[in-house]
């Protein structure tokens, strides 16, 4: 499953541009692949991160993947509902499973995402 | 069934206390004591029998069923091992005798058990001297690349990187990250082994050296071994070998003649000591000539009059990597063992355990998709992708069917390289029969796959438990009983 | 040949659609790299090897009367330990990969990890490393992953095997190691903390210190706490029977040698590396956890748990390239543990200090021999000064058949007549009369 109004990378993180916040997940595909999440680790609040960035990991029984940052710009807020809750994240991954939000200063910190097509296109290739 | 702690009576013994003989003298002050007593078990010592006995019929172990875990070497571990690793004269040596004044001569036995070893791996290696420290695969790996480390910083070298083919042990990246090292990952060919090309793209000044499993965790040869040693050779790299597989190649091929600078070998693999369920093992580490003086402290040396004593004076030494000389009682075992088989043993040694790995994989290649259709060394790795597509069935759930059919299963999803893998390894000491009825077991799995898939979802159910839920022992993390 | 089970018949047979022959199963290795025979004697049956071993072991002096400790100690064993470990289910088995069949393994680590919380009085235990050295190196990487800073603080109170072993790892990375020097045989509570700042991750301590004396850190610890750093505790299991124990200061990650708990001293190995920590950390933790559960029909069931945390799945960014750790030796801790069990824990620990201090006394009755700490409490070990070089006394009373101790200018400079005596419950008021009559009769 595929949102059409997101950006994406391709480490699988979703990324919705609202203003100057960045709220990040990781896609369906990622939660599929991982299979039952038992942990996600998260960002410090306050943490100034750049493109590419590890964030975080998210875990399961036999599995783990770092979480990258899709833009540059400092954490605001983090799901901490997830530390209680990983499986959020295969139950909603686009809404209730969001790990972060990255306050931005310009268009130019999320540079180089995925349109919903691309990112479509790309699960195809791989 | 119970916990230890569930069975704890109060007031109940286990083992009797010899009162003391001295005057009770010393009250330590108070702000020094713990507040109550540690909240053991208390149990008698039939109690503690039972228990015991009862979680032991809860396992299998290479003496109760047929173990061809891949990569592990499950091979029988000889009874008589064990039995010398008790002696008294060694099991009751405190070892730190060798520290005091002519103490090394209170434990010339000892020593010359470690000494005997070193020289009989060098032979066996084809290296110039080995280090008896590390107490495990991994942790001889992390002594190799800290020697590795040792020699460039040496030379003055500035080096980065290590190299490692995507069909090498797991333990070989966190081993080269842990001792500073960035790691770049190498691919395989379509042949199942590294291939030189893309080896050839990655070599530049930064590259500290190349780990390589060889065989592979594929259980295959590299016939480029000695072109891909010089490659590293020619930006001052070292060729590392991890050893882990060592068992395929014994008295066939030395890893020092390939060309490898540095070798771990696991001795709880190759040279049949018992795994005790995860440990202990021994990694000793074998390197050439040029990288002797980094070895850790101390080494056991011969002297011209015929004594062992340990050398502390060496200045380039990358230092203490284990307190002591290893784990002795585990190098103890495998000198036996070495010593049993003799030169024409540890030849037969790779001679049936390759034969036995090939019988399998000729007789299982109809029924199960095979990686890499050539011959292969000690180990063959199948893939239940048939199985996946046509009914659904994963590798673990062949796994679980092999329990119940009295079998430890292959090991499984490694190497990653292979969709739904299945690494075989039946090891040079099982029989033709036994290798029959494990190959009966696989193609009735094979069948049952098509006929009654959800038997084999629902395996094992033979055993004490069913599939536990792992997801929920993550999730709800209960790791003691407090 | 031994240990192999096909006849050459069989071996026929088996090659038969597979290969010509042996040699064709090893055509990929290039004819050239084909190894020549073996420079190695030919095999020995089990009576020869017995006998050769029979006659090495025989020259070893395992007769001396033993009061060397210096953290590896000659303690009582009972018979069941070694009945219950020599269970081959146990000692034969791999790495608890397939819960199914490995319940036995994974219900005795998982009762192994509750008995080192309950001897510590943390939360959570590991399935054990290496040994008590490898222990204090992998807390020093936990403690860099969880403050994210790079200094430690050791004293030199703390094992001094351990410390040039933390060297020998740290080498390589960065990391700001900063040595305190003991105060009169006590942690360098001064100096310490006037090194402690804002890039500090952990000081490492010992108690019962590498000396034998005792101490509580508490107040270290919650300094140490103020400014965000950690307690790392190298401990002695047999003293917690009666000590306060580093979860009672407030210690953040304890280790230590297991080696007492049941297994012998074998020459340096193998023993049992020790970890426990609070809850709050365990994700950092290195090493194999069990975990509990339940199974498909609700039954109790056990499983290694938080792998994502290691090197077959997280690769080089695992918290530690452990594989192998030492189950066997975990087991042998926690059988042991369990036969002595609640009282006989404390008992022995107090027999242990008992012993030491009528030894203590008996020795510092000696002319010429002084207690070299003055008066510091102590467990089973002190040290003490004598007229002349410890190394000399020492070599002399081997030859009277007793190991008296360690000398400490091995490791301490400025300590030429300072031993480390060690007692130990199995030694009788008979044994330190014999050695307080050996010691005086040769100063």
């Amino acid at each position: 499953m595929i949102k059409k109004d997101l950006l994406y990378t391709s480490e699988h993180e979703w990324a919705r541009v609202e203003g100057d916040i960045v709220t990040v997940g990781i896609t369906d595909h990622a939660q599929e692949l991982l299979g039952e999440l038992t942990y996600v680790e998260l960002p410090e609040v306050g943490a100034e991160v750049k493109i590419g960035d590890e964030i975080g990991v998210v875990e399961s029984s036999k599995s783990a993947s770092d979480v990258y940052s899709p833009a540059e710009g400092k954490i605001i807020e983090v799901n901490d509902s997830l530390e209680d809750n990983p499986e959020q994240i295969n139950e909603e991954c686009y809404g209730e499973g969001w790990i972060c939000k990255i306050q931005i200063s310009g268009k130019e910190s999320v540079k180089g995402l995925m349109s919903g097509e691309e990112y479509e296109e790309f699960l195809v290739g791989i | 069934m119970k916990l230890i702690f569930e069975k704890s009576v109060a007031g109940r013994r286990g083992v009797g206390i010899s009162g003391s003989d001295v005057p009770h003298s010393i009250n330590i002050k108070k702000e020094f004591l713990r507040e109550g007593k540690a909240e053991l078990a208390e149990l008698s010592e039939l109690d503690v029998v039972r228990h015991f006995t009862e979680l032991s019929r809860r396992n299998f172990g290479v003496d109760t069923n047929f173990y061809p875990l891949g990569s592990c070497t499950m091979k029988y571990n000889p009874k008589v091992c064990e039995r010398i690793a008790s002696y008294p004269g060694f099991a009751h040596l405190h070892p730190l005798l060798p520290q005091l004044r002519m103490g090394g001569m209170l434990t010339q036995g000892a020593l010359s058990v470690v000494y005997q070893t070193d020289m009989l791996l060098r032979e066996i290696t084809g290296m110039d001297g080995f280090t008896m420290q590390p107490m495990a695969g991994a942790h001889g790996e992390l002594t190799g690349i800290m020697i590795m480390a040792a020699y460039h910083a040496d030379k003055g070298n500035k080096k980065t990187t290590v190299l490692i083919p995507d069909s090498g042990h797991g333990t070989n990246p966190a081993s080269a990250a842990i001792a500073g090292y960035k790691v770049v990952t190498v691919a395989t060919n379509e042949n199942g082994v590294m291939d030189v090309g893309a080896l050839k793209l990655l070599l530049n000044d930064d590259v500290a050296g190349l780990m390589l499993t060889c065989p592979n965790t594929l259980g295959l040869f590299n016939p480029d071994i000695k072109e891909i040693c010089d490659l590293v050779h020619s930006v001052d790299g070292l060729a590392y070998y991890d050893g882990a597989n060592l068992n395929a190649i014994l008295g066939k091929g030395r890893p020092g003649d390939f060309g490898f600078d540095i070798v771990h070998l696991n001795l709880h693999k190759t040279f049949a000591t018992p795994h005790g369920g995860g440990g202990p093992g021994s990694g000793p580490v074998g390197v050439k000539n040029k990288l002797l003086d980094f070895l850790p402290v101390a080494l056991v040396i011969k002297r011209d009059d015929g004594t062992f004593a340990l050398e502390y004076d060496r200045p380039k030494s990358i230092g203490y990597i284990a307190p002591f000389y290893g784990n002795f009682s585990v190098i103890l075992k495998a000198f036996v063992y070495i010593l049993m088989l003799g030169r024409e043993g540890l030849v037969r040694v790779a001679e049936n355990a390759v034969l036995n790995a090939n019988y399998v994989k000729e007789k299982l290649k109809g029924h199960f998709d095979i990686a890499y259709d050539r011959k292969c060394m000690h180990e063959c790795v199948f893939s239940a992708s048939r199985q996946l597509k046509e009914n659904g069935i994963h590798a673990i759930d062949i796994a679980k069917g092999l329990i119940d059919r009295g079998f430890h299963p292959p090991t499984v999803y490694f190497p990653t390289i292979v969709e739904e893998s299945m690494m075989i390894e039946p090891t040079e000491t099982e029989s033709k029969e036994t290798l029959d009825a494990f190959i009966a077991a696989m193609i009735d799995i094979a069948e049952t796959a098509k006929t009654d898939p959800d038997k084999l979802r629902q395996a094992p159910g033979s055993t004490p438990v069913s599939r536990p839920d792992e997801t929920a022992a993550a999730r709800n993390l209960d790791i003691a009983s407090l | 040949m031994p240990f192999i089970s096909n006849t050459g018949e069989q071996r026929k047979e088996m090659l038969k659609g597979i290969a010509g022959g042996i040699d064709d199963l090893f055509s990929d290795i290039p004819t050239e790299l084909l190894a020549d025979e073996l420079k190695i004697p030919s095999g020995l049956t089990e009576q020869q090897v017995r006998e050769v071993l029979a006659e090495l072991a025989g020259k070893n002096s395992i007769d001396l009367t033993c009061f060397l400790g210096g953290g590896f100690y000659d303690h009582f064993i009972p018979a069941a330990v070694y009945s219950m470990i020599s269970r081959s289910e146990f000692y034969t088995a791999y790495t608890p990969y397939q819960p199914e069949l490995s319940q036995g393994t994974l219900q005795a680590i998982y009762e192994y990890q509750s008995a080192i919380c309950r001897l510590t009085c943390m939360e959570a235990s590991n399935a054990s490393l290496y040994d008590g050295g490898t222990a204090i190196y992998e807390a020093i990487m936990m403690a860099l992953r969880i403050t994210k800073r790079n200094k430690v603080i050791i004293d030199d109170s703390v094992n001094p095997i351990y410390r040039v072993m933390v060297n020998s790892y740290t080498r390589n990375l960065k990391i700001d190691l900063e040595v305190t020097q003991n105060s009169e045989g006590l942690a360098n509570r001064k100096d310490i903390l006037g090194r402690l700042d804002g890039d500090t991750a952990a000081i490492i301590l010992q108690n019962p210190n590498f000396f034998g004396c005792i101490d509580d850190f508490s107040d270290i610890v919650k300094t140490a706490h103020e400014k965000g750093a950690l307690v790392i505790v190298s401990c002695y299991p047999i003293s917690l029977g009666i000590l306060k124990t580093p979860g009672e200061m407030g210690v953040d990650i304890v280790t230590g040698e297991g080696q007492s708990l049941g297994m012998p001293m074998s020459f340096g190995g193998p023993y049992l590396g020790f970890m426990a920590t609070k809850l709050k950390y365990v994700r950092k933790m290195p090493g194999r956890i069990v975990g509990q559960t339940k199974d498909r029909n609700g039954e109790r069931a056990f499983v290694l748990t938080l792998q994502a945390r290691e090197q077959h799945i997280r690769r080089q960014k695992a918290t530690s390239n452990i594989c192998s750790n030492e189950s066997l030796c975990a087991l042998t801790a926690l059988v042991y543990l369990s036969l002595v069990g609640k009282e006989g824990l404390a008992q022995t620990a107090q027999l242990c200090a008992d012993k030491a201090s009528y030894a203590y006394q008996r020795l510092t009755a000696i002319p010429g021999v002084k207690a070299h700490f003055g008066a510091k409490w102590f467990f089973n070990e002190f040290v003490l000064d004598l007229p002349c070089p410890a190394a000399d006394v020492i070599a002399k009373l081997i030859e009277k058949g007793i190991a008296a101790g360690f000398p400490l200018s091995r490791y301490y400079s400025g300590m030429e007549n300072s031993i480390l005596i060690c007692v130990t419950e199995k030694r009788t008021k008979q044994q330190i009369g014999i050695l307080a009559e050996a010691l005086e009769s040769c100063l």
